[in-house]
């Protein structure tokens, strides 16, 4: 399928059911947001170093992890440092590496694999009105579509570079949606006649 | 919903997955990339409609949150929507949703402008009002502030606009997926 | 046995299919046709994808269009479209789940299939990687582990070089049940028990390979 971003173990923290750790980490982060304060920031900041310990993860993982927000917060904290002070500043973006870390402990530690396993085994105590085949359904098309329309584009690119249009970016979008519509016809027919109501 | 609806938002959902190879433009000091992947979430809307548009837009977020790197630079997980410009993430299901919704308004009367102007009111002006003050309320700076630091971000949406605009129309006449709720217009001998 | 009663096919006030009347009973049934000739449509009736807007379609006295594709497996071109999910076995247990059958039936099922066609090595693999032979074997698999009383196959060596071609018609031999091939290779036609040549909607040439195979060719010099 598509590699996910989970690092191999076998830690307490790997082993832990997906929903127990996604609600870990929504009262994680809602805690660091409700008692706002250094304090809590150092004691979250423990929380998650111990937890990168335990899984057994490295110090190059947390920096990949926070790597795409680096620009932002840097600017954010010279705005700050700018309209308050420094050790404000430094909050904030403290703030943010200790959730988005916080965020990449679960990342790290879980297949995306168990998490579609547990979505779909929440599904099954999912109320009648929620329509538990369909989400299912959506959720391995996508999966399994995602290699297909990316060999799609990479086919429309070669079409159109042979016509030098290969920057254009309409006339790479038009035939890649229309190309991709014309099979989701052909595809739910295919799941129709396979009995999918 | 049908079969062939869920096939629609599952391949969309995917589309947009698809479009994170064109590599993100970074401004250096904004930090939000420019990416081809929002197009790909303005034409969710402007192709598959309010409700199929917003779904697919969810799907992928969905299928990023749980652990892909299906956002444009290989990011993906949970940490993306904790960051500073989380709020444009999930604003870009509102987004989706209004751009369709419009659409389905306006469908007789969909020219490139009328696309365009969809697509800036949906994707640019309604997605920077979910963005900013989201932005603004997690670094705990004040919202002209972050709409300050947005700005730079504005002339490459209005771009993004008009490309999403040229292809949406271009499919209205090749393939037409949405049903739309405003009357037709009035057909002389039916 | 499938008996087609007046059966016509309109779409956007355009007909397609026009009062096709016929009754099958063969094992072997090939059916040729240009490009919009109306054979895919024609293909698509046996197993209710299509509806007809006049006419009945009846398989062994089932009538009801989601009857019908409980009955009748249909194997797609591009086994691209038609394979829905991420691995293999998964894909095969598809079809399965939606009859609710139970697990071990299920896995059962999926074994024995996988066994019949030599392709227990596939079972975990990534369906996106497979060969497109394989893909198109899979196809089949997923189809056949439902087990329909009746296959149709619309142009399903298209996409194949020949050596995977012979493959999968050898697979097709092989099969007990009737099978239903669209196709425009007329190689894979010449030993079936009947041949339908469809054009313009309407069939225009019925009975053995040899006559009908010929003519339809003879029609395509001029």
């Amino acid at each position: 399928m598509l590699t996910d971003l989970y690092v191999f173990g076998d830690s307490p923290l790997h082993r832990t059911r997906p929903v127990v750790k996604i609600t870990a980490l929504v009262v994680f982060c809602s805690t660091l947001f409700i008692v706002e304060g250094w304090a809590s920031v150092l004691v979250a900041g423990a929380l998650v170093v111990t937890g990168f310990a335990v899984a057994g993860l490295k110090p190059r993982h947390a920096f990949v992890s926070v790597r795409p927000a680096l620009w932002i917060l840097a600017a954010i904290f010279a705005v700050q440092a700018y309209l308050t002070d420094v050790v404000f500043a430094g909050f904030v973006v403290a703030r943010f590496v200790v959730l988005i870390l916080a965020a990449a402990l679960v990342t790290l530690t879980t297949r995306t694999s168990e998490f579609v396993d547990g979505i779909l085994s929440a599904l099954t105590y999912a109320p009648a009105w929620v329509p538990k085949e369909q989400i299912a359904l959506a959720i391995s098309l996508c999966l399994r579509f995602i290699p297909l329309v990316r060999a799609v584009l990479e086919d429309v690119r070669q079409a159109q570079s042979a016509r030098g249009l290969d920057r254009n970016l309409t006339a790479l979008l038009v035939p890649l949606v229309v190309r991709t519509l014309k099979t989701a016809d052909e595809v739910s027919q295919a799941v129709y006649s396979r009995s999918f109501d | 919903m049908e079969t062939r609806n869920v096939v629609f938002i599952a391949l969309f959902a995917a589309i947009v997955a698809a479009l994170a190879v064109f590599p993100p433009i970074t401004l250096p000091l904004v930090g939000v990339p420019i990416t081809a992947q929002s197009l790909g979430v303005m034409l969710a809307g402007g192709v598959l409609g309010a409700v199929r548009g917003g779904l697919a837009v969810v799907l992928f977020l969905v299928l990023v949150a749980i652990g892909l790197p299906l956002l444009a630079g290989g990011r993906g997980g949970f940490g993306v929507f904790l960051g500073p410009s989380g709020g444009f993430l999930v604003g870009w299901i509102v987004a989706a949703y209004a751009i369709g919704y419009m659409t389905e308004r306006l469908w007789h009367r969909l020219n490139y402008l009328v696309a365009a102007g969809i697509c800036f009111a949906g994707g640019v002006v309604l997605l920077y009002a979910i963005g900013v003050p989201w932005s603004a309320f997690v670094a705990e700076i004040p919202i002209g502030t972050a709409l300050a630091g947005s700005l730079p971000f504005i002339p490459g949406d209005i771009i993004k606009c008009l490309i999403a605009a040229g292809v949406m129309v271009i499919v209205k006449r090749s393939y037409p997926i949405i049903t739309p709720k405003s009357p037709a217009m009035p057909q002389t001998g039916m | 046995m499938i008996e087609f009663a007046d059966v016509s096919v309109e779409k956007n006030g355009v007909p397609i299919l026009k009062d096709i009347t016929v009754r099958l009973s063969e094992r072997r049934i090939g059916v040729i046709g240009r490009n919009g000739s109306g054979k895919s449509t024609f293909a698509r009736l046996f197993n209710g994808i299509e509806a007809p807007s006049a006419g009945t379609v009846t398989l062994n006295g089932v009538t009801e269009r989601k009857a019908l594709r409980r009955h009748v497996g249909f194997v797609f071109q591009n086994p691209d479209n038609q394979i829905v999910y991420p691995i293999v076995s998964e894909d095969l247990a598809f079809g399965l789940k939606n009859l609710k059958l139970p697990r071990d039936e299920t896995q059962a099922r999926i074994d024995e299939v996988l066994a019949r066609f030599d392709l227990a090595h596939l079972r975990d693999r990534f369906t996106h990687q497979l060969s497109g032979g394989e893909k198109q074997m899979v196809a089949l698999a997923g189809v056949l582990v439902m087990r329909p009383t009746m296959i149709v196959l619309d142009e399903p060596t298209t996409l194949l070089d020949l050596w995977n071609k012979r493959k999968f018609m050898a697979a097709i031999d092989a099969l007990d049940e009737p099978v239903v091939v669209v196709s425009h290779d007329l190689d894979l036609l010449g030993h079936f028990d009947r041949v339908l040549h469809i054009e313009d909607g309407s069939i225009a040439g019925d009975g053995r390979p040899g006559p009908v195979l010929a003519r339809y060719v003879a029609g395509s010099q001029c």
